[in-house]
């Protein structure tokens, strides 16, 4: 329909404007901080363009950080939509990567075109019954959801850790806590000769799908309907604590993909640090995003640019990589005082 | 009382809102030791008058006199400073702080250093000489809501108001509750305030206030003392020119013995907690083209009823049949898909998803339905919600508009179109006509009959009697969660009805 293409037209741009607007009064104000700590901000950026956009490997780079933060955003995403406050991406994506190799070291003697369908299923199930257990507690009225993802994601490092210092650990590498190396049929396939990974299309496709069965289906609408007005959804005999169980385990399932990507095609092995916080940051991404699917990928484009602004500082002008916390906050910043303050405060 | 001017006295308000005339009245006024009721339909204006009165609106023209002197009125704060204080229907206590902070919190000029003690000292002499005793330390979060109530008074006591505006207090209070507001009041005149009690229910007015002004579309409609004011001329007062209603044509009474059961409640009982009512021992049986009527004072388990058909309920003890099936543990869905329609009383709470446009709003809860792969046919949803708002006699609103925006008397159309398109079995209207103009109502209640006629049970919950009486074949009166009385037709007179709904039916009897 026209009027459709009207509006996601109208609507396109009035996100593309908003995300412009965005990043330039936060470049701003990251700039003068760089200016105070004696730092050239112009060359920083300069830089960070030219590595990004001069060449391919640089874009590939980009490309290869929005994976993980799709993934996480959709997972705080699809719970927000009813209601709920999922901040446990980052313990969902260890999960989806231990249940991931697990079955990549266990059946190692297979192909590609077995095990790749099943690491997928893994790391879907690893993250989503981690997701699950917020999901029971919270049907059974017993804890709070917010709560308990944020405890989960203290424990499942811990149980990655177990693994990798204890039944896993690789004897070639004894010094050094990781799993033994995957067999290359459980490598997920990689792209232009770059770090480019199939997890790219998935997290696409995942960001996709969340759209349809949002705008698109019945699910979708009786999800909004639960979000909107809860009150009014039981009374109308929407089954709300199946659509809990159901959405937490999905959401989960989608971070624990971002968990088996990272050991699947970028690690390539169980290691302990295996994300620096994409969970948390996919969490800024999705609310910043307002949920909606397109502000996913493009504030996930935004937030593995900053990473690369990180990268850039550290290399050229010997700052530490943990200066872009200050940019992701200042962006924080900018969102919240551009919303009013009468939804920022509700 | 003649000579002496009086406390607060308004001349000739006018007050808009865009092109809507929400008030114009010529004259009101509250005498020292009155209670003067403010009585009016939904929307005639009353709670527009009080908020000018309370400086929260500012009037388009008009003059406010105090104690006989012109004052202006710019903001509650004023109002507070001249002495007049106001209680809202939604309280204003701030939920974490103590009563005692609570109260100390809306004194004027508080000192940097709470006098807590001599604050306590106040409340302790006002609570005992007004009834209004709550523990000064209980956090406000944890109080009934009648003692939220007494806490908003003692505030508005301490504080030195001398006119007091009460916005519908007893819309949320038991009536027990009630009759201990009411002996407060009663108090508080004694010792010399003015009281506004704004209500849109004739027996309150007529149980306390000294003089009733009616309200009628922004305008004073007319001032009754209590020794002329009667049901029948404030009600003539409160409508009226508006037509009288065609009276339905009588019911057709063979057609009980046809219908088979539809609902049946066998001993049931519920637990309270949530504040819900109770219900004890509830045995009710609902034919098939049949009309039962609950009436009852609202608060007395109407509401735990209708959810208790619904499946939102379940029951503790005994068993809920649907079409002679066990019903007892079937959920919301399973009860909906079996043909039970729900008319709910606030569709803006209980029904709507505000955020969703009215297209969406009518296409939940109804079942499978409208299934189409992983969608919905909205095409044939349209079509037949095009069809039902005709039938009702509603214009149709535009579906695409967000529910949130529509009026109240429009979104109950919209649930009302929605509930009533599938022709249900078995329809639970809980106050289905609160807030509908007077044409709507009528054509909800025909509505209803036409489905009773056409073989569907009706749960008729209201608290209208002329409404039960117009379309009820039986009246049930329930009254703290019980069944105290079941009424035929021949029956159905206010006077035969209304003791059992306030209990005093045990009295009636032994005179």
């Amino acid at each position: 329909m026209q009027h459709d293409a009207v509006t996601l037209w109208a609507c396109a741009s009035a996100r593309a404007k908003a995300f412009a607007l965005v990043a330039a009064v936060a470049l701003g104000v990251f700039a003068t901080l760089l200016v105070a700590a004696g730092k050239d901000p112009l060359k920083a950026y300069i830089d960070t363009l030219t590595y990004v956009f001069g060449n391919a490997y640089g874009f590939s780079e980009l490309l290869v950080r929005m994976i993980p933060l799709m993934f996480t955003a959709v997972a705080a995403a699809l719970p927000a939509r009813i209601g709920l406050i999922n901040v446990g991406a980052e313990g969902q994506l260890y999960m989806g990567a231990w249940l991931a190799t697990a079955g990549a070291l266990t059946f190692s003697d297979q192909p590609a075109f077995v095990l790749l369908p099943l690491l997928t299923v893994l790391g879907f199930v690893g993250g989503g019954v981690w997701a699950l257990i917020a999901g029971v507690l919270r049907a059974m009225r017993l804890v709070n959801e917010t709560i308990s993802t944020l405890l989960l994601n203290y424990i499942a490092p811990l149980i990655v850790s177990y693994f990798i210092f204890g039944p896993w650990r690789s004897p070639e590498t004894a010094s050094y806590p990781q799993s033994p190396p995957f067999v290359d049929a459980a490598r997920l396939p990689t792209f232009f000769h770059s770090r480019v990974h199939l997890g790219l299309l998935y997290a696409l496709a995942a960001v996709a799908l969340y759209g349809f069965v949002l705008t698109r289906t019945r699910f979708g609408l009786e999800m909004r309907a639960i979000g909107g007005n809860p009150e009014a959804a039981r009374r109308l005999g929407i089954p709300i604590v199946r659509y809990v169980l159901i959405v937490m385990f999905a959401a989960g399932g989608v971070a624990g993909l971002a968990g088996m990507a990272e050991v699947a095609a970028i690690q390539g092995r169980l290691v302990s640090e295996l994300s620096p916080g994409y969970g948390f940051i996919g969490f800024l991404v999705s609310w910043l995003a307002g949920t909606s699917p397109v502000g996913i990928v493009t504030m996930s484009f935004l937030f593995a640019l900053i990473s690369s602004v990180g990268d850039i500082l550290q290399i050229t002008q010997g700052l530490p990589y943990a200066v872009v916390n200050i940019l992701m906050a200042v962006i924080l910043f900018v969102v919240l005082g551009r919303q009013n303050s009468g939804s920022a405060a509700r | 009382m003649d000579s002496e001017p009086p406390l607060l006295e308004a001349r000739g308000i006018a007050k808009r809102f865009g092109a809507v005339v929400a008030n114009e009245v010529m004259h009101f006024s509250v005498h020292r030791g009155e209670v003067l009721g403010l009585l009016g339909e939904n929307g005639a204006g009353k709670s527009t008058l009080a908020k000018i009165l309370y400086g929260y609106y500012t009037p388009d023209a008009g003059e406010i006199f105090v104690d006989g002197k012109p004052v202006a009125i710019a903001s509650p704060r004023d109002a507070r400073a001249l002495g007049i204080g106001m209680v809202f229907q939604n309280f204003t206590l701030i939920p974490a702080l103590s009563v005692l902070d609570n109260v100390a919190l809306f004194q004027k000029n508080l000192p940097a250093i709470v006098p807590r003690d001599a604050i306590l000292d106040r409340m302790h002499h006002y609570a005992k000489r007004f009834h209004l005793a709550v523990d000064p330390w209980m956090p406000a979060r944890q109080l009934a809501v009648g003692d939220q109530q007494k806490v908003e008074i003692l505030k508005q006591l301490l504080a030195g108001a001398r006119v007091l505006i009460l916005d519908e207090p007893t819309k949320v209070l038991a009536p027990q509750e009630s009759e201990g507001l009411f002996k407060t009041l009663g108090e508080l005149r004694s010792e010399g305030l003015g009281i506004i009690l704004i209500t849109h229910k004739l027996r309150e007015v007529l149980a306390c206030a000294d003089r009733i002004c009616v309200m009628r579309q922004g305008r004073m409609a007319g001032v009754v003392g209590w020794r002329e004011a009667s049901e029948d001329n404030l009600l003539a007062l409160m409508f009226g020119d508006k037509p009288i209603q065609p009276a339905l044509p009588p019911l057709d009474a063979k057609r009980h013995d046809r219908g088979h059961s539809a609902l049946q409640l066998i001993d049931v009982s519920t637990s309270g907690g949530n504040g819900a009512t109770p219900l004890h021992d509830i045995s009710i049986k609902l034919r098939s083209g049949e009309t039962v009527g609950i009436a009852g004072v609202s608060g007395n388990g109407q509401r735990e009823l209708g959810d208790l058909v619904l499946g939102l309920l379940r029951p503790q003890r005994g068993a809920k049949l649907l079409w002679d099936e066990d019903a007892s543990r079937w959920s919301v869905a399973q009860v909906r898909e079996a043909g039970v329609a729900a008319v709910p009383d606030d569709p803006l709470a209980h029904a709507c998803i505000p955020g969703l446009t009215v297209r969406e709003n009518l296409a939940l809860g109804s079942g499978g339905r409208y299934h189409d792969g992983l969608g919905l046919d909205w095409q044939r949803l349209d079509a037949d919600m095009n069809k039902s708002f005709a039938r009702l006699g509603f214009p149709r609103p535009n579906f695409d508009a967000r529910a949130g925006n529509l009026s109240g008397g429009n979104l109950q159309r919209v649930v009302l179109a929605r509930e009533l398109a599938h022709h249900p079995k078995l329809i639970v209207a809980l106050y289905p006509t609160r807030g509908l103009d007077a044409r709507s109502t009528v054509m909800v209640r025909e509505q209803l009959r036409d489905m009773r006629d056409r073989g569907a049970a009706v749960l008729l919950i209201s608290e209208d009697l002329d409404e039960l009486f117009e379309i009820s074949d039986r009246l049930i009166v329930l009254f703290r969660g019980v069944i105290a009385a079941e009424f035929l037709p021949e029956n159905f007179r206010a006077e035969t009805v209304g003791p059992f709904m306030v209990g005093a039916a045990e009295h009636a009897n032994a005179a």
